[in-house]
Protein backbone atom coordinates (compact mmCIF):
# COMPACT_ATOMS: atom_id res chain seq x y z
CA UNK A 1 0.00 0.00 0.00
CA UNK A 2 1.29 3.40 -0.54
CA UNK A 3 2.79 5.92 2.34
CA UNK A 4 0.57 8.26 0.86
CA UNK A 5 -2.41 6.94 2.77
CA UNK A 6 -3.66 7.82 6.30
CA UNK A 7 -3.25 5.72 9.29
CA UNK A 8 -6.93 5.52 11.55
CA UNK A 9 -5.68 8.11 14.02
CA UNK A 10 -5.36 10.77 11.06
CA UNK A 11 -8.50 10.34 9.48
CA UNK A 12 -11.76 12.05 10.97
CA UNK A 13 -14.51 9.35 12.59
CA UNK A 14 -17.38 7.69 10.60
CA UNK A 15 -15.55 7.64 7.25
CA UNK A 16 -16.61 11.17 6.92
CA UNK A 17 -15.18 12.26 3.22
CA UNK A 18 -11.85 13.53 3.94
CA UNK A 19 -11.40 14.37 0.82
CA UNK A 20 -12.88 15.79 -2.26
CA UNK A 21 -15.61 13.65 -3.72
CA UNK A 22 -13.88 14.70 -7.10
CA UNK A 23 -10.69 13.16 -6.20
CA UNK A 24 -12.26 9.76 -6.00
CA UNK A 25 -12.64 8.41 -9.19
CA UNK A 26 -15.40 5.58 -9.90
CA UNK A 27 -14.87 4.85 -13.40
CA UNK A 28 -12.04 2.40 -12.85
CA UNK A 29 -14.20 -1.05 -13.30
CA UNK A 30 -15.63 -0.33 -16.50
CA UNK A 31 -15.06 -3.12 -19.24
CA UNK A 32 -16.36 -1.40 -22.14
CA UNK A 33 -15.99 2.48 -22.83
CA UNK A 34 -18.51 4.60 -25.09
CA UNK A 35 -16.69 6.75 -27.81
CA UNK A 36 -18.66 9.78 -30.16
CA UNK A 37 -18.18 9.92 -33.48
CA UNK A 38 -18.04 13.75 -33.70
CA UNK A 39 -18.45 13.76 -37.49
CA UNK A 40 -22.11 12.02 -36.46
CA UNK A 41 -23.11 13.53 -33.43
CA UNK A 42 -26.17 16.18 -34.18
CA UNK A 43 -26.24 17.50 -30.35
CA UNK A 44 -29.26 16.40 -29.67
CA UNK A 45 -28.07 15.41 -25.68
CA UNK A 46 -30.48 12.64 -25.80
CA UNK A 47 -26.90 10.33 -24.04
CA UNK A 48 -26.77 13.27 -22.24
CA UNK A 49 -30.76 13.32 -20.45
CA UNK A 50 -30.02 9.35 -20.35
CA UNK A 51 -26.75 9.03 -18.81
CA UNK A 52 -27.39 7.92 -14.70
CA UNK A 53 -24.22 8.89 -13.81
CA UNK A 54 -24.10 11.83 -15.51
CA UNK A 55 -20.59 11.80 -17.22
CA UNK A 56 -21.81 13.01 -20.35
CA UNK A 57 -20.08 16.71 -20.63
CA UNK A 58 -22.03 19.20 -23.02
CA UNK A 59 -19.83 22.48 -22.96
CA UNK A 60 -22.02 24.30 -25.68
CA UNK A 61 -19.70 22.95 -28.59
CA UNK A 62 -18.95 19.55 -28.19
CA UNK A 63 -20.30 16.00 -26.28
CA UNK A 64 -17.54 14.66 -24.74
CA UNK A 65 -17.70 11.31 -22.15
CA UNK A 66 -16.24 11.70 -18.66
CA UNK A 67 -14.05 8.64 -18.32
CA UNK A 68 -13.26 9.07 -14.65
CA UNK A 69 -16.79 8.47 -13.80
CA UNK A 70 -18.15 6.67 -16.95
CA UNK A 71 -19.02 3.18 -15.57
CA UNK A 72 -19.72 2.11 -18.96
CA UNK A 73 -23.40 0.78 -19.01
CA UNK A 74 -24.17 2.02 -22.52
CA UNK A 75 -27.27 3.44 -22.04
CA UNK A 76 -25.77 6.26 -24.03
CA UNK A 77 -24.83 4.14 -27.08
CA UNK A 78 -28.09 2.83 -27.27
CA UNK A 79 -30.52 5.70 -26.83
CA UNK A 80 -28.40 7.96 -29.96
CA UNK A 81 -30.83 8.41 -32.72
CA UNK A 82 -28.04 8.47 -35.09
CA UNK A 83 -26.09 5.59 -33.57
CA UNK A 84 -22.65 8.24 -33.68
CA UNK A 85 -21.64 6.29 -30.01
CA UNK A 86 -20.21 3.13 -30.09
CA UNK A 87 -19.17 0.66 -27.29
CA UNK A 88 -15.58 -0.43 -27.31
CA UNK A 89 -13.56 -2.91 -25.33
CA UNK A 90 -11.19 -0.80 -22.42
CA UNK A 91 -9.01 -3.23 -22.61
CA UNK A 92 -7.99 -3.67 -26.30
CA UNK A 93 -11.23 -6.73 -26.57
CA UNK A 94 -10.80 -9.84 -28.01
CA UNK B 1 -28.32 -0.40 43.13
CA UNK B 2 -25.96 0.97 46.45
CA UNK B 3 -27.29 2.73 49.29
CA UNK B 4 -26.40 6.44 49.29
CA UNK B 5 -23.11 7.59 51.30
CA UNK B 6 -22.80 10.80 50.43
CA UNK B 7 -25.04 13.95 49.91
CA UNK B 8 -26.59 14.07 46.20
CA UNK B 9 -27.35 16.85 44.44
CA UNK B 10 -30.92 15.61 43.93
CA UNK B 11 -31.48 14.05 47.23
CA UNK B 12 -34.59 11.90 47.63
CA UNK B 13 -36.79 14.58 49.08
CA UNK B 14 -35.88 16.95 45.70
CA UNK B 15 -37.44 13.85 43.36
CA UNK B 16 -40.80 12.90 42.39
CA UNK B 17 -42.09 9.33 43.22
CA UNK B 18 -44.04 8.47 40.00
CA UNK B 19 -46.06 5.11 39.02
CA UNK B 20 -44.48 3.80 35.77
CA UNK B 21 -44.02 0.32 33.41
CA UNK B 22 -40.75 0.43 32.04
CA UNK B 23 -42.07 1.44 28.71
CA UNK B 24 -43.18 4.95 30.20
CA UNK B 25 -40.28 5.44 32.85
CA UNK B 26 -38.39 5.12 28.97
CA UNK B 27 -40.73 7.74 27.72
CA UNK B 28 -40.97 9.89 30.32
CA UNK B 29 -36.83 9.62 30.09
CA UNK B 30 -36.64 10.97 26.22
CA UNK B 31 -39.03 13.26 27.25
CA UNK B 32 -36.33 14.94 29.62
CA UNK B 33 -33.18 14.44 27.34
CA UNK B 34 -34.02 17.51 25.23
CA UNK B 35 -34.32 15.03 21.89
CA UNK B 36 -34.41 16.78 18.71
CA UNK B 37 -36.03 13.76 16.37
CA UNK B 38 -37.65 10.30 17.69
CA UNK B 39 -38.76 7.81 14.57
CA UNK B 40 -39.90 4.84 15.18
CA UNK B 41 -42.65 1.88 14.49
CA UNK B 42 -45.31 0.04 16.88
CA UNK B 43 -44.13 -3.40 18.19
CA UNK B 44 -44.82 -5.64 21.25
CA UNK B 45 -43.93 -4.69 23.87
CA UNK B 46 -41.87 -1.65 22.98
CA UNK B 47 -45.08 -0.06 21.99
CA UNK B 48 -45.84 1.83 25.01
CA UNK B 49 -42.60 3.91 24.77
CA UNK B 50 -43.79 5.56 21.31
CA UNK B 51 -47.09 5.66 22.08
CA UNK B 52 -46.72 7.99 25.25
CA UNK B 53 -44.15 9.82 23.54
CA UNK B 54 -46.16 10.62 20.76
CA UNK B 55 -48.49 12.35 23.58
CA UNK B 56 -45.82 14.56 24.90
CA UNK B 57 -45.41 15.91 21.47
CA UNK B 58 -49.17 15.88 20.60
CA UNK B 59 -49.46 17.99 24.09
CA UNK B 60 -47.03 20.62 23.07
CA UNK B 61 -44.34 18.62 25.94
CA UNK B 62 -41.59 18.64 23.72
CA UNK B 63 -40.02 20.39 20.85
CA UNK B 64 -39.13 16.91 19.18
CA UNK B 65 -40.21 16.19 15.49
CA UNK B 66 -41.64 12.60 15.93
CA UNK B 67 -41.69 10.92 12.46
CA UNK B 68 -44.11 8.34 11.78
CA UNK B 69 -42.45 5.64 9.41
CA UNK B 70 -43.60 2.76 7.78
CA UNK B 71 -40.87 0.03 8.99
CA UNK B 72 -37.93 -0.01 11.77
CA UNK B 73 -35.68 -0.17 8.74
CA UNK B 74 -36.61 3.15 7.91
CA UNK B 75 -37.05 4.42 11.61
CA UNK B 76 -32.92 3.68 12.15
CA UNK B 77 -32.74 5.29 8.65
CA UNK B 78 -34.83 8.17 10.18
CA UNK B 79 -32.53 8.30 12.91
CA UNK B 80 -29.13 8.47 10.95
CA UNK B 81 -30.24 10.96 9.20
CA UNK B 82 -31.50 13.33 11.91
CA UNK B 83 -28.35 12.33 14.08
CA UNK B 84 -26.09 13.33 10.76
CA UNK B 85 -27.62 16.61 10.98
CA UNK B 86 -26.42 17.42 14.58
CA UNK B 87 -30.02 16.11 16.23
CA UNK B 88 -30.33 14.23 19.67
CA UNK B 89 -32.27 10.96 17.74
CA UNK B 90 -33.84 8.46 19.43
CA UNK B 91 -35.76 5.41 18.37
CA UNK B 92 -37.49 2.08 19.98
CA UNK B 93 -37.76 -1.73 18.97
CA UNK B 94 -37.39 -5.19 19.46
CA UNK B 95 -37.35 -8.23 18.36
CA UNK B 96 -38.68 -8.97 14.23
CA UNK B 97 -38.34 -5.18 14.64
CA UNK B 98 -34.70 -5.25 15.25
CA UNK B 99 -34.05 -8.35 13.39
CA UNK B 100 -35.51 -5.51 10.07
CA UNK B 101 -33.27 -2.90 10.88
CA UNK B 102 -30.02 -4.98 11.29
CA UNK B 103 -28.46 -3.08 8.15
CA UNK B 104 -28.97 0.24 9.55
CA UNK B 105 -27.92 -0.58 13.15
CA UNK B 106 -24.36 -1.15 11.14
CA UNK B 107 -24.51 2.04 9.43
CA UNK B 108 -25.12 4.03 12.71
CA UNK B 109 -22.59 2.88 14.43
CA UNK B 110 -19.99 2.75 11.32
CA UNK B 111 -20.87 6.40 10.54
CA UNK B 112 -20.45 6.94 14.12
CA UNK B 113 -23.53 8.76 15.10
CA UNK B 114 -24.38 8.60 18.63
CA UNK B 115 -28.38 7.86 18.39
CA UNK B 116 -29.78 5.82 21.77
CA UNK B 117 -32.73 3.14 21.43
CA UNK B 118 -34.37 1.32 23.71
CA UNK B 119 -35.09 -1.95 23.35
CA UNK B 120 -37.83 -4.08 25.02
CA UNK B 121 -35.99 -7.96 24.91
CA UNK B 122 -38.36 -10.05 22.99
CA UNK B 123 -38.20 -13.41 21.77
CA UNK B 124 -37.24 -14.08 17.79
CA UNK B 125 -39.93 -15.76 15.73
CA UNK B 126 -40.41 -18.70 14.43
CA UNK B 127 -42.63 -20.18 16.76
CA UNK B 128 -43.80 -16.50 16.93
CA UNK B 129 -43.93 -15.13 20.46
CA UNK B 130 -44.22 -11.95 22.05
CA UNK B 131 -42.58 -12.45 25.41
CA UNK B 132 -39.17 -11.31 26.96
CA UNK B 133 -35.74 -13.09 26.14
CA UNK B 134 -32.57 -12.02 24.64
CA UNK B 135 -32.42 -13.71 21.21
CA UNK B 136 -32.81 -10.22 20.24
CA UNK B 137 -30.54 -8.60 21.87
CA UNK B 138 -27.59 -11.37 20.83
CA UNK B 139 -28.59 -10.85 17.28
CA UNK B 140 -27.24 -7.36 17.30
CA UNK B 141 -24.57 -8.18 19.63
CA UNK B 142 -21.83 -7.25 17.09
CA UNK B 143 -23.63 -4.40 15.07
CA UNK B 144 -21.06 -2.11 16.95
CA UNK B 145 -23.92 -0.55 19.21
CA UNK B 146 -23.18 -0.19 23.16
CA UNK B 147 -25.57 -2.31 24.60
CA UNK B 148 -26.81 -1.72 28.83
CA UNK B 149 -28.60 -4.63 30.02
CA UNK B 150 -31.25 -3.22 32.97
CA UNK B 151 -32.73 -4.61 35.87
CA UNK B 152 -35.67 -2.62 37.00
CA UNK B 153 -37.93 -0.18 35.81
CA UNK B 154 -35.89 2.64 37.85
CA UNK B 155 -32.78 1.51 35.80
CA UNK B 156 -34.28 1.51 32.45
CA UNK B 157 -35.38 5.71 33.63
CA UNK B 158 -31.58 6.19 34.71
CA UNK B 159 -29.90 4.32 31.81
CA UNK B 160 -32.00 6.30 29.12
CA UNK B 161 -30.63 9.04 30.59
CA UNK B 162 -27.22 8.30 31.17
CA UNK B 163 -27.09 6.56 27.29
CA UNK B 164 -27.22 10.10 25.59
CA UNK B 165 -24.61 10.80 27.50
CA UNK B 166 -22.31 7.96 26.77
CA UNK B 167 -22.98 8.09 23.38
CA UNK B 168 -22.74 11.59 22.85
CA UNK B 169 -18.95 11.95 25.06
CA UNK B 170 -16.17 13.03 22.43
CA UNK B 171 -14.18 10.23 22.73
CA UNK B 172 -17.40 7.55 22.23
CA UNK B 173 -19.90 8.54 19.77
CA UNK B 174 -21.48 5.36 19.46
CA UNK B 175 -25.05 4.84 19.52
CA UNK B 176 -26.46 2.92 22.42
CA UNK B 177 -28.94 0.47 23.49
CA UNK B 178 -30.74 0.34 25.85
CA UNK B 179 -31.81 -3.37 26.85
CA UNK B 180 -35.25 -3.66 29.12
CA UNK B 181 -36.77 -7.67 28.95
CA UNK B 182 -40.27 -7.47 27.33
CA UNK B 183 -43.17 -7.73 29.97
CA UNK B 184 -41.07 -8.43 32.93
CA UNK B 185 -40.10 -4.71 32.68
CA UNK B 186 -41.77 -3.12 29.48
CA UNK B 187 -45.15 -3.26 31.18
CA UNK B 188 -44.25 -4.08 34.90
CA UNK B 189 -45.67 -0.87 36.71
CA UNK B 190 -43.11 0.19 39.62
CA UNK B 191 -42.38 3.29 41.90
CA UNK B 192 -39.66 5.30 40.71
CA UNK B 193 -37.75 8.46 41.30
CA UNK B 194 -37.74 10.85 38.73
CA UNK B 195 -35.48 14.01 38.60
CA UNK B 196 -36.52 17.53 37.55
CA UNK B 197 -36.40 18.51 33.78
CA UNK B 198 -33.40 21.09 34.64
CA UNK B 199 -31.60 18.68 36.47
CA UNK B 200 -31.22 16.47 33.22
CA UNK B 201 -30.37 19.16 31.19
CA UNK B 202 -27.95 20.14 33.37
CA UNK B 203 -26.51 16.52 33.25
CA UNK B 204 -26.58 16.25 29.77
CA UNK B 205 -25.59 20.06 29.12
CA UNK B 206 -28.02 21.17 27.05
CA UNK B 207 -28.82 19.65 23.40
CA UNK B 208 -26.34 17.88 21.47
CA UNK B 209 -22.47 19.09 20.18
CA UNK B 210 -21.56 17.54 17.64
CA UNK B 211 -17.86 16.35 17.01
CA UNK B 212 -15.65 18.33 14.87
CA UNK B 213 -13.81 16.47 12.58
CA UNK B 214 -10.65 17.74 10.17
CA UNK B 215 -11.43 17.31 6.52
CA UNK B 216 -8.86 18.53 3.75
CA UNK B 217 -10.73 20.65 1.86
CA UNK B 218 -11.84 22.92 5.32
CA UNK B 219 -8.48 24.76 6.82
CA UNK B 220 -10.71 24.95 10.28
CA UNK B 221 -11.78 22.03 11.74
CA UNK B 222 -16.22 21.58 10.91
CA UNK B 223 -18.37 20.30 13.21
CA UNK B 224 -19.47 16.28 11.63
CA UNK B 225 -22.84 17.71 10.73
CA UNK B 226 -24.67 17.88 7.37
CA UNK B 227 -25.18 21.24 6.41
CA UNK B 228 -26.16 22.93 3.17
CA UNK B 229 -24.04 25.58 3.60
CA UNK B 230 -20.80 23.84 4.25
CA UNK B 231 -21.02 20.32 2.57
CA UNK B 232 -19.29 17.11 3.90
CA UNK B 233 -19.55 13.92 2.47
CA UNK B 234 -21.20 11.35 4.68
CA UNK B 235 -21.15 7.99 4.03
CA UNK B 236 -18.32 7.49 2.00
CA UNK B 237 -17.02 4.38 -0.21
CA UNK B 238 -14.22 2.56 1.38
CA UNK B 239 -12.65 -0.18 0.39
CA UNK B 240 -9.39 -2.16 0.95
CA UNK B 241 -7.58 1.26 1.33
CA UNK B 242 -9.48 2.57 4.23
CA UNK B 243 -11.98 0.62 5.30
CA UNK B 244 -9.85 -0.87 8.28
CA UNK B 245 -8.91 2.22 9.69
CA UNK B 246 -12.31 3.41 9.98
CA UNK B 247 -13.33 0.33 11.61
CA UNK B 248 -10.22 0.44 13.75
CA UNK B 249 -11.20 3.64 14.97
CA UNK B 250 -15.19 2.14 16.06
CA UNK B 251 -13.23 -0.67 18.13
CA UNK B 252 -10.72 1.88 19.76
CA UNK B 253 -14.06 3.78 20.80
CA UNK B 254 -15.66 0.96 22.99
CA UNK B 255 -12.40 1.08 24.79
CA UNK B 256 -13.56 4.80 25.91
CA UNK B 257 -16.85 3.38 26.42
CA UNK B 258 -16.14 1.30 28.68
CA UNK B 259 -13.91 4.39 30.88
CA UNK B 260 -17.12 6.39 30.36
CA UNK B 261 -19.91 4.12 31.31
CA UNK B 262 -18.14 4.17 34.78
CA UNK B 263 -17.72 7.75 35.02
CA UNK B 264 -21.38 8.77 33.84
CA UNK B 265 -22.66 5.55 36.67
CA UNK B 266 -20.43 8.00 39.55
CA UNK B 267 -21.72 11.51 38.00
CA UNK B 268 -24.94 10.45 38.33
CA UNK B 269 -24.57 8.87 41.60
CA UNK B 270 -23.14 12.30 42.95
CA UNK B 271 -26.59 14.01 40.90
CA UNK B 272 -28.84 11.25 42.26
CA UNK B 273 -27.62 8.53 45.02
CA UNK B 274 -27.97 6.15 42.98
CA UNK B 275 -25.54 3.78 40.95
CA UNK B 276 -25.33 0.51 39.43
CA UNK B 277 -22.22 -1.01 40.69
CA UNK B 278 -19.49 0.61 38.98
CA UNK B 279 -21.78 0.91 35.46
CA UNK B 280 -20.01 -1.99 33.88
CA UNK B 281 -21.10 -5.14 36.63
CA UNK B 282 -23.57 -4.64 39.45
CA UNK B 283 -22.16 -7.87 42.25
CA UNK B 284 -23.62 -8.70 44.65
CA UNK B 285 -21.81 -10.70 47.53
CA UNK B 286 -19.20 -11.47 45.94
CA UNK B 287 -16.25 -10.53 48.46
CA UNK B 288 -15.58 -14.67 49.37
CA UNK B 289 -18.12 -15.87 46.79
CA UNK B 290 -17.27 -20.13 45.90
CA UNK B 291 -20.43 -20.10 43.68
CA UNK B 292 -21.11 -17.09 41.10
CA UNK B 293 -24.11 -17.20 39.16
CA UNK B 294 -23.76 -14.62 36.00
CA UNK B 295 -26.82 -12.66 34.69
CA UNK B 296 -27.95 -10.16 32.82
CA UNK B 297 -31.35 -7.88 33.05
CA UNK B 298 -34.37 -8.66 35.22
CA UNK B 299 -33.65 -12.17 36.53
CA UNK B 300 -31.11 -10.85 38.58
CA UNK B 301 -33.59 -9.95 41.13
CA UNK B 302 -35.19 -13.07 41.44
CA UNK B 303 -31.90 -14.63 42.22
CA UNK B 304 -30.53 -12.14 44.09
CA UNK B 305 -33.25 -13.02 46.83
CA UNK B 306 -32.68 -16.83 46.81
CA UNK B 307 -28.78 -16.41 46.63
CA UNK B 308 -29.54 -14.00 50.10
CA UNK B 309 -31.34 -16.72 51.34
CA UNK B 310 -28.45 -19.30 51.50
CA UNK B 311 -26.13 -16.84 52.72
CA UNK B 312 -28.01 -16.58 55.44
CA UNK B 313 -27.78 -20.53 55.39
CA UNK B 314 -23.85 -19.57 55.39
CA UNK B 315 -23.97 -21.00 51.55
CA UNK B 316 -20.81 -18.60 49.95
CA UNK B 317 -22.81 -17.87 46.89
CA UNK B 318 -23.31 -14.75 45.12
CA UNK B 319 -24.37 -12.88 41.74
CA UNK B 320 -22.96 -11.10 39.33
CA UNK B 321 -25.02 -9.11 37.20
CA UNK B 322 -23.77 -7.86 33.52
CA UNK B 323 -24.46 -4.27 32.95
CA UNK B 324 -22.94 -3.22 29.75
CA UNK B 325 -23.19 -6.79 27.65
CA UNK B 326 -20.96 -4.35 24.84
CA UNK B 327 -17.87 -3.29 25.87
CA UNK B 328 -18.13 -6.55 27.49
CA UNK B 329 -15.66 -5.74 30.58
CA UNK B 330 -13.45 -8.80 30.33
CA UNK B 331 -11.08 -7.03 32.77
CA UNK B 332 -13.87 -6.51 35.63
CA UNK B 333 -15.40 -9.64 35.11
CA UNK B 334 -11.96 -11.66 35.52
CA UNK B 335 -11.07 -9.56 38.47
CA UNK B 336 -14.66 -10.92 40.39
CA UNK B 337 -14.47 -14.54 39.60
CA UNK B 338 -10.90 -15.34 40.11
CA UNK B 339 -11.32 -16.39 43.31
CA UNK B 340 -14.63 -18.28 42.71
CA UNK B 341 -14.57 -22.30 42.24
CA UNK B 342 -17.56 -22.61 40.40
CA UNK B 343 -19.54 -20.16 37.61
CA UNK B 344 -22.89 -20.79 36.69
CA UNK B 345 -23.57 -18.72 33.55
CA UNK B 346 -27.47 -18.28 32.42
CA UNK B 347 -28.17 -17.08 29.09
CA UNK B 348 -31.90 -16.08 27.80
CA UNK B 349 -31.44 -17.12 24.25
CA UNK B 350 -29.94 -20.21 22.99
CA UNK B 351 -26.78 -20.16 20.62
CA UNK B 352 -27.73 -23.25 18.23
CA UNK B 353 -25.00 -25.13 17.62
CA UNK B 354 -22.63 -23.39 20.31
CA UNK B 355 -22.31 -22.63 23.73
CA UNK B 356 -24.59 -19.45 25.10
CA UNK B 357 -23.09 -15.83 23.62
CA UNK B 358 -22.86 -14.20 27.50
CA UNK B 359 -21.20 -18.34 28.36
CA UNK B 360 -18.73 -17.40 25.66
CA UNK B 361 -17.62 -13.80 26.83
CA UNK B 362 -17.15 -15.16 30.58
CA UNK B 363 -15.01 -17.95 29.09
CA UNK B 364 -13.03 -15.73 27.12
CA UNK B 365 -12.44 -13.68 29.81
CA UNK B 366 -11.55 -16.16 32.45
CA UNK B 367 -8.88 -17.73 30.41
CA UNK B 368 -6.02 -15.38 30.56
CA UNK B 369 -6.51 -16.09 34.52
CA UNK B 370 -3.78 -19.00 35.91
CA UNK B 371 -6.11 -21.03 37.97
CA UNK B 372 -9.46 -21.21 36.47
CA UNK B 373 -12.76 -21.69 37.82
CA UNK B 374 -15.44 -24.35 36.89
CA UNK B 375 -17.55 -22.84 34.26
CA UNK B 376 -21.25 -24.08 33.40
CA UNK B 377 -23.85 -23.07 31.18
CA UNK B 378 -27.51 -22.44 31.92
CA UNK B 379 -29.90 -21.81 28.76
CA UNK B 380 -33.17 -20.42 30.51
CA UNK B 381 -36.54 -17.96 30.06
CA UNK B 382 -36.89 -18.61 26.37
CA UNK B 383 -40.02 -17.17 24.93
CA UNK B 384 -40.72 -15.45 28.35
CA UNK B 385 -40.74 -18.35 30.61
CA UNK B 386 -40.68 -17.16 34.32
CA UNK B 387 -37.42 -18.35 36.12
CA UNK B 388 -39.26 -18.92 39.67
CA UNK B 389 -37.84 -18.58 42.98
CA UNK B 390 -38.31 -22.37 43.08
CA UNK B 391 -36.32 -22.96 39.52
CA UNK B 392 -33.60 -20.56 41.05
CA UNK B 393 -33.51 -22.74 44.44
CA UNK B 394 -33.08 -25.84 42.45
CA UNK B 395 -30.10 -24.30 40.59
CA UNK B 396 -28.22 -23.49 43.45
CA UNK B 397 -28.68 -26.90 45.05
CA UNK B 398 -27.36 -28.31 41.53
CA UNK B 399 -24.17 -26.31 41.68
CA UNK B 400 -23.96 -27.13 45.30
CA UNK B 401 -23.76 -30.66 44.04
CA UNK B 402 -21.13 -29.69 41.26
CA UNK B 403 -18.86 -28.07 43.80
CA UNK B 404 -18.90 -30.90 45.83
CA UNK B 405 -17.92 -33.32 42.83
CA UNK B 406 -15.40 -30.76 41.65
CA UNK B 407 -15.70 -31.34 38.15
CA UNK B 408 -18.12 -31.08 35.38
CA UNK B 409 -18.64 -33.64 32.44
CA UNK B 410 -18.76 -32.35 29.12
CA UNK B 411 -22.01 -33.81 28.13
CA UNK B 412 -23.07 -31.61 31.54
CA UNK B 413 -21.21 -28.12 30.32
CA UNK B 414 -24.59 -26.58 29.19
CA UNK B 415 -27.83 -27.57 30.54
CA UNK B 416 -31.63 -26.53 30.69
CA UNK B 417 -33.43 -24.56 33.22
CA UNK B 418 -36.67 -25.12 33.61
CA UNK B 419 -37.44 -27.18 30.05
CA UNK B 420 -40.05 -30.10 30.25
CA UNK B 421 -37.50 -33.05 29.63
Amino acid sequence: MSLSLKSWREIPIGGVGFKLSTEVKTGEWRAMKPVIDQNKCTKCLICWLFCPEPAIMWDGVRVEVNYDYCKGCGICAQECPVKAISMVPEFGGE
Amino acid sequence: MTTLKLTPKYPREKQTIMMFNGDEAVAYAVKQCYVDVVAAYPITPQTIIVEKFSEFVANGEVHTEFIHVESEHSAMSACIGAAATGARAFTSTCSQGLALMVETLYIASGLRLPIVMAVTNRALSAPINIHGDHSDAYLMRDAGWVMLFVENVQEAYDTTIQAFKIAEHPEVQLPVSVHLDGFFLSHTMENLHVLPDEAIYEFLGGPRKPVKVKVDYYDEEVEYTLNPARPLSVGMLAFYDYYFEIKTQQVEAFKHAERVITEVNEEWYKLTGRKYGDGLVDPYAMSDAEIAIVVMGSSTGTIRNIVKKFRERGVKIGVLRIRSYRPFPRRRVAELLKDVKLVAVLDRAASPGTLGALYSDIISSLYTLKERPLVVNYIYGLGGRDLSPQLVHRLIEELREDLRRGFIPEERLQRYLGVRE
